[in-house]
């Protein structure tokens, strides 16, 4: 197979500086050619629910815009020059220097520079990220090591404190209504969440990683090595859950997981599932009617995602709506060490069902794969934008999911947990009643 | 300055054109400098992110309908992929289309290839785009690190199109080669002038080539041109690669843009014969009698133009004057490429309102054909001396400059930009569709366009009540374009007057 990629999923390892800019307050300072952002950001940000540049995104990213002089020169005096006006002109709390492959190349010593800040007592830490290097959630790991590593101290544990590794910031469309989605079930156990992205975050959160008692890796993959490398340098026990819990079954069973996990009382568990599934019934009760005209169902389904997002929404629609997966098709470009323990967990649906699992990030392989598919009746196609053209050939219902997600603006939306899984219901249902009246 | 055809690359903007993304100043002294050639560019000692030429190369190529894009790179560079396709969407949309996806594939370069080179993977992604897409030709757009790791294209390519027996054609577009995006353009022109245009076997004297981008125009033109016993021919996107292997057989070339359109149309003229009308934009009254009356002389057309204008002018009188009035003295900054700005500064001006900045995203010190920008020359003939500078979408400089002369509008062109000055509080248009403002009727609705924004601005002002910007009170404070060199400031007192006076 020919590893070249059409119709991108994601990004390269640059991408991250938006996971930087996940974070209240924290300021990316981009080391690379001057279309590198620009380029990342429309894949990432205004391509994929409309993410817009918030406050620091976009044109405002401090960025050298390396041209032929520091590629021929070295580009080191001009990051130099670029972080020491940054830290007068913008205001942030945590400056992370990423390089691009212009840096990476020619090997400007990126951290001999950035160390020389760290010196002066400045919140900064650097990252390279030249975009050969792999995807952007291999980059996202890559910033939260080199926090980790050269900004983070040691501190008191503080009981019941968790991070929560799971949706990555800006790759993830609904990332930051996923971690709104997650803190609120972590509470609801009498756990705090340490938000680390999105409207709740802050750099105080970021510095208050090692306090956590525990950190919960909610993917199939990502995040893993940020919870290892965590585990190793502070010594903070992981949960690794790879399924993101959407709809009742998985959502209980991780509320379980974890409850068991952090020595929760099962009764205070309990109570908690009960009262979340009381109300999830009450929905899906009034909507049973419509679900069950069977004229309108999609009964088969595809999806083209990450693995975060395929394995989450497959378990859902399998377990609880009653859907049969056709072909998962896994975008993320997932490491070969994680694609066997990934496919296997599409194993592990109701009824004996199993998920046939296809790994590439090449959307145009995706497209031929998806076109040879005989499927009994209309499908629904679970991708990105790219899938609209493919779902009209083949007559499928197709909803945006995944990365880039041009045709529809999301802001905090999420299908994560009990009411997650009824905004799903609700988008699928709207995209089938809307495709006829 | 010549289009050499002969060189496998377009040379970039800075040296060509002598163009440059630092500078600030008024109007009439760019001008001057220009002319004297004396024109100098900023460099700056902050930066922030702005855009290279990769991305209007092959954006602008993508939406040849039969050809296909091999961009050799790591995948990040397929980045703007998924915008290219968004406008795709569009133009196939406004056409009433079938939609499909565009055709890019990236060769997912790497650090194995960056290390061993990229010369195999880029075959193989010449191949597949073959295989996948039949197209008629591929692009080849390089990259940042395919252009440092020094693979050899142009023989992978040779011996990729001996393969397969169609045209396959290197794109130079590295992005650090230039700080000029628009090179980009020039890289896909210049693709299209050496390999797909052809000599012209017939002359067709009714044909005008008309470059631009995503082309909402089309049907007014059509109207206007066949009035004139003219046919228009858009291009360059949304055409096909045997359409524009005949762009060599019109009677003239003209384009909505003089940043865009400026190596096409000359290279058309010097090595195809077929004259480039150099006038202002067709944005606004004057732009537009200017722009047309130019066609009308290069084709032999002239009474024609000259009726038409003089009907136009009957028609739109009423409405033209109840906008003016609506919008007189409001003050407005301007920010966009550099045509467009200019040409905008003087629409706007001419619509009564006071331009009391103008930034464009560079500035070429010359086009092609060898003058100064027309725009840029016609704001020289007025009393007024506007101040402007040059960035490259420096957003550190906009903000502070919109800070300190709190103008009543922003308008401005180029994605994430306008967003910036809502975020203050300011109403902001952001013109992404070329053919706003276009004509008679065009520059109508934009007034209204105007006036709507001026009407309700609760949005902005409801965000800038409640968002913090990301600049410290200090840089607030500076001169907004302290961190650009000297080299091209006015002095000190003088650039304190143009911007505290406000
Ligand atoms: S692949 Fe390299 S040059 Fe391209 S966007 Fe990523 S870091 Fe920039």
């Amino acid at each position: 197979m020919s590893l070249c990629v059409e119709q991108i999923r994601h990004v390269c390892t640059l991408g991250a500086f938006e996971s930087v800019l996940a974070i209240k307050r924290a300021v990316p300072i981009v080391h690379a050619g001057p279309g590198c952002v620009a380029k990342l950001w429309t894949t990432l940000g205004s391509q994929n629910g409309h993410q817009g540049s918030g406050y620091v995104g976009g044109h405002a990213i401090p960025c050298t815009n390396a041209s032929e002089k520091e590629v021929v020169f070295g580009g080191t005096d001009k990051l130099r020059k670029v972080i020491t006006n940054t830290f007068d002109v913008i205001d942030g709390d945590l400056f992370v220097v990423l390089t691009g492959c212009t840096s990476d190349i020619i090997g400007d010593d990126v951290g001999e520079i950035t160390r020389k800040f760290q010196a002066q007592g400045k919140p900064i830490v650097y990252v390279e990220t030249g975009g050969f290097k792999g995807s952007n959630l291999i980059g996202h790991e890559l910033v939260l090591g080199a926090i980790i590593d050269q900004h983070l101290q040691p501190q008191e544990v503080e009981p019941g404190l968790v991070n929560i590794w799971s949706s990555v910031p800006y790759q993830n469309t609904f990332w930051s209504g996923d971690i709104e989605q997650l803190n609120i079930l972590i509470s609801s156990l009498g756990l705090k969440p340490n938000v680390v992205f999105g409207p709740d975050s802050s750099v105080d959160a970021i510095n208050d990683i090692p306090k956590a008692q525990y950190n919960l890796v909610i993917s199939p993959w990502v995040g893993l090595r940020t919870a290892e490398q965590l585990k190793n340098k502070f010594g903070t026990p992981f949960l690794h859950y790879p399924a993101l819990p959407i709809g009742p079954t998985e959502t209980s069973k991780f509320l379980r997981t974890v409850g068991e996990f952090a020595g929760i009382d099962p009764a205070v568990v309990e109570n908690v599932i009960r009262k979340h599934e009381d109300r999830y019934f009450y929905y899906l009760e009034r909507a049973a009617d419509t679900l069950l005209e069977t004229r309108l169902l999609p009964r088969r389904f595809i999806t083209v995602a990450d693995s975060l997002y395929a394995l989450g929404i497959a378990r859902f629609l399998t377990n609880d709506m009653g859907l049969i997966p056709e072909k998962q098709f896994i975008t993320d470009d997932t490491p070969n060490d994680y694609q066997s323990g990934v496919a296997a967990e599409f194993e592990q649906f109701t009824s004996g069902i199993v998920a046939e699992t296809v790994f590439s990030n090449d959307g145009g392989y995706v497209e031929e794969e998806i076109r040879k598919l005989k499927i009994r009746s209309r499908p629904l196609i679970l991708g990105s934008s790219w899938e609209r053209v493919v779902a009209r050939d083949l007559n499928a219902y197709q909803l945006s999911v995944s990365a880039p997600i041009g045709n529809e603006l999301v802001l905090s939306k999420s299908y994560v947990g009990y009411n997650g899984a009824l905004q799903l219901v609700e988008d699928i249902y709207s995209v089938v009643l809307n495709d006829f009246m | 300055m010549a289009i050499h055809l002969n060189l496998s690359q377009a040379t970039i903007r800075e040296k060509r054109l002598k163009s440059i993304v630092g500078y600030q100043g008024t109007i009439k002294d760019l001008a001057e400098q220009s002319q004297s050639g004396c024109l100098k560019n900023a460099t700056r000692g902050f930066s922030q992110a702005t855009n290279c030429n990769s991305g209007c190369a092959q954006g602008y190529l993508s939406t040849i309908t039969d050809a296909a894009i091999v961009n050799h790179g790591p995948i990040g560079c397929a980045g703007d992929v998924a915008g290219a396709n968004a406008g795709f969407q569009w133009g196939q949309s406004i056409r009433d289309w079938n939609q499909r996806n565009v055709r890019i594939i990236n060769t997912n370069m790497s650090e194995k290839a960056v290390v061993f080179g990229g010369d195999q993977i880029l075959k193989e992604g010449i191949l597949k785009a073959y295989e996948r897409f039949k197209p008629k030709a591929i692009f080849v757009t390089t990259s940042c690190a395919s252009g440092i790791i020094g693979d050899d294209i142009e023989s992978t390519i040779k011996k990729a199109e001996a393969e397969i027996g169609i045209p396959v054609v290197p794109v130079f577009c590295e992005g650090f080669r230039s700080q000029i995006w628009a090179s980009g353009f020039d890289a896909a022109f210049h693709a299209l002038l050496t390999r797909i245009v052809k000599p012209a076997e017939k002359k067709r004297p009714e044909l005008v080539n008309v470059i631009n981008f995503a082309g909402s125009g089309r049907a007014v033109i059509t109207e206007i041109f066949g009035r004139l016993g003219l046919v228009p021919q858009f291009g360059i996107p949304y055409s096909n690669i045997e359409e524009i292997s005949r762009w060599s057989e019109a009677a003239a070339t003209i384009s909505i843009c003089g940043t865009l359109g400026s190596y096409m149309g000359n290279g058309l003229e010097q090595n195809f014969g077929v004259p480039y009308v150099t006038a202002l934009q067709p944005h606004g009254i004057s732009g537009f009698d200017d722009w047309l009356t130019k066609l009308g002389e290069t084709v032999g057309k002239e009474k024609e133009v000259e009726e038409y204008l003089a009907e136009q002018k009957v028609l739109a009188a009423p409405e033209l004057e109840e906008i003016k009035f609506k919008l007189k003295g409001k003050k407005v900054v301007v920010g966009m490429g550099p045509s467009f700005a200019h040409n905008y500064i003087r629409f706007l001006e001419d619509l009564g309102m006071e331009v009391v900045w103008g930034f464009s995203w560079h500035y070429d010190a010359k086009h092609d054909h060898g003058g100064c920008p027309s725009c840029t020359v016609e704001l020289t003939k007025t009393d007024k001396d506007i101040p402007v500078s040059v960035s490259d979408q420096q957003n550190h400089e906009v903000i502070n400059l919109l800070s300190k002369v709190k103008p009543d509008i922003f308008i401005g062109r180029h994605p994430g930009m306008s967003v910036w000055a809502t975020k203050m509080g300011i109403p902001a248009i952001m013109v992404s569709d070329e053919y706003s403002a276009f004509g008679y009727q065009g520059t109508i609705e934009f007034g209204h366009r105007i006036i709507d924004a001026l009407t309700n601005n609760s949005l902005a002002v409801n965000l800038s009540k409640r968002i913090n910007l990301p600049y410290t009170e200090w840089w607030l404070e500076q001169d907004p374009f302290s961190f650009q060199e000297q080299k091209n400031k006015k002095r000190e007192s003088e650039n304190k007057k143009n911007v505290a006076v406000r």
